[in-house]
């Protein structure tokens, strides 16, 4: 019995784990990679910055509010969104570049 | 004898072929992303663009009837004014400089702090504003219908008569449009055209892309020689002081930010920079190789710079040759 449960717990514990994902979002010819996305609340998105000069990446939404600071070509952060909600993520250098983060 | 003349001959001849700037492909890719391609325009441009001339240069439409766009956005000065700063309503001076209007049909953000994205969202701001040309609305659209030689522009624009602001910023907006620089003489060296372009120029162009060297296309990109972004680049001794992009995304980077502008024929609209505080484009090579050594919070953009004598006299030269 006491063998079930932990296997039945760490079974669990691996699901939980599987189901908060990590997305991939990149920062390429001054875009996002992607325009929108819809991910699961604790999921994290990672920002690989993909052009040869600097990007910056951050929020003021209400529901995530972040500020990943600039960094070059090659360099990647990743942020946590851990409230539902809708998150606008942008570019302070380039404000075109826009991201809308549904976070489920 | 003979051979004597031909020798010195044949190492001037083997100099320069080692010494061509760029290779036949590097021209090619070289072509591709900087040249610029036809603005997009409004099917019904011409039309549209014949009245924001006129509106343009309408000195009726502000307050005191002194003023009008082309007051600070002067042709011969290549659309930009020649102040530090610009005057405004009875010579009151405002706290930033003239941009030039060329080339702002590329313009993803406009103003030195990008508080407009687009050129008809722009328009509207100088009649509005009580320092530059003072009128509200109402006055504007009145001020438009008391001209008999409007009503007709208005219908052949639009298919009637009726004046709203929204007409006239799409004027206006269109109008700015086929304001643009795209055959300078860099442009015409890209074509092609190898005579358009001496070697110290092409050199200095290529001073201008290389990040070891002056760095500038780190923000002056291709092919409108903006990023349409935001840096501090380390200016702004005016008091008080003036925060730029800050205002409108208030995160450290953006701290005495302002955008990046076009350089196409900025050989006509010294001085330079948001405060006017470079008066040549030497004055303003100087000034990235003096805040390149400083360690504050300027842009991550700005790459040492550190270029010598000669190298700064082709690079300016070939700024020059953006004309
Ligand atoms: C009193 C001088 C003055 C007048 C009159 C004036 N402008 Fe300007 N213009 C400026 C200044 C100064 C700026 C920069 C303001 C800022 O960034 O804060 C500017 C910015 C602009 C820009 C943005 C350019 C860029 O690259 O970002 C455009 C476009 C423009 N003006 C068009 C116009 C139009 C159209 C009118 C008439 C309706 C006009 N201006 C009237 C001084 C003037
Ligand atoms: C970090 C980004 C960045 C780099 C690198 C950079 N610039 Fe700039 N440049 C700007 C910004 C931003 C402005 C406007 C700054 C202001 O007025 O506050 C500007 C303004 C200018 C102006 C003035 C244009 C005008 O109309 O007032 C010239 C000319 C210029 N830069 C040339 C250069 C040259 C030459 C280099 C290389 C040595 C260079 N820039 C490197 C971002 C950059
Ligand atoms: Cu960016």
């Amino acid at each position: 019995m006491k063998f079930f449960m932990t296997v039945i717990l760490a079974l669990l514990s691996m699901s939980t784990s599987v189901m908060a994902a990590e997305h991939v979002i990149g920062q390429k010819n001054k875009a996002f990679t992607k325009k929108s996305i819809t991910i699961k609340k604790g999921d994290t998105i990672k920002f690989p910055n993909q052009d040869p000069f600097f990007h910056n990446v951050y929020s003021m939404s209400e529901s995530k509010s972040f500020d990943l600071g600039s960094y070059a070509k090659g360099v990647s952060k990743s942020v946590k969104f851990d409230k539902q909600g809708e998150v606008i993520v942008q570019c302070a250098i380039h404000p075109f570049m826009k991201l809308k983060v549904k976070v489920e | 004898m003979r051979l004597w003349i031909f020798l010195p001959l044949l190492a001037i001849c083997i100099e320069s072929a080692a010494e061509a700037p760029f290779s036949t492909d590097e021209l090619r890719e070289l072509r591709k992303q900087w040249l610029l391609p036809a603005p997009t325009l409004h099917p019904q441009h011409k039309q549209l663009s014949e009245l924001g001339k006129k509106i343009f240069f309408d000195t009726n439409l502000s307050i005191d009837k002194s003023t009008s766009c082309a007051s600070c956005h002067i042709p011969e000065l290549g659309w930009s004014d020649g102040k530090p700063t610009a005057q405004g309503l009875v010579g009151k001076p405002l706290k930033r400089a003239t941009p030039s209007i060329i080339n702002t049909a590329y313009s993803k953000v406009l103003m030195w702090d990008g508080r407009a994205d687009s050129l008809e969202q722009q328009a509207l701001m100088p009649f509005f504003d009580p320092l530059e040309m003072g009128l509200n609305e109402k006055l504007l659209i009145a001020k438009i219908a008391s001209n008999q030689e409007y009503p007709n522009l208005f219908e052949r624009a639009f298919g009637d008569s009726a004046i709203d602001s929204a007409r006239i910023s799409s004027a206006l907006a269109e109008f700015q449009r086929s304001i643009t620089a795209s055959n300078t003489r860099f442009d015409r060296w890209l074509k092609g055209d190898e005579s358009a372009l001496n070697n110290e120029e092409i050199l200095g162009f290529k001073l201008f892309i290389d990040p070891q060297k002056a760095a500038c296309a780190v923000c002056h990109h291709p092919p409108n020689f903006t990023d349409d972004g935001f840096h501090n680049i380390g200016l702004s001794k005016q008091k008080p002081e003036d925060l730029g992009r800050y205002r409108f995304t208030p995160i450290p980077l953006m701290k005495r930010a302002f955008k990046t502008p076009s350089l196409r024929l900025a050989t006509r609209t010294a001085p330079y920079f948001h405060d006017g505080s470079a008066k040549t484009l030497l004055e303003v090579i100087e000034h990235y190789q003096e805040v390149s050594v400083q360690k504050h919070n300027f842009s991550p953009s700005l790459l040492p710079v550190n270029l010598n004598k000669e190298e700064k006299e082709k690079l300016l030269a070939f700024l020059n040759s953006l004309e």
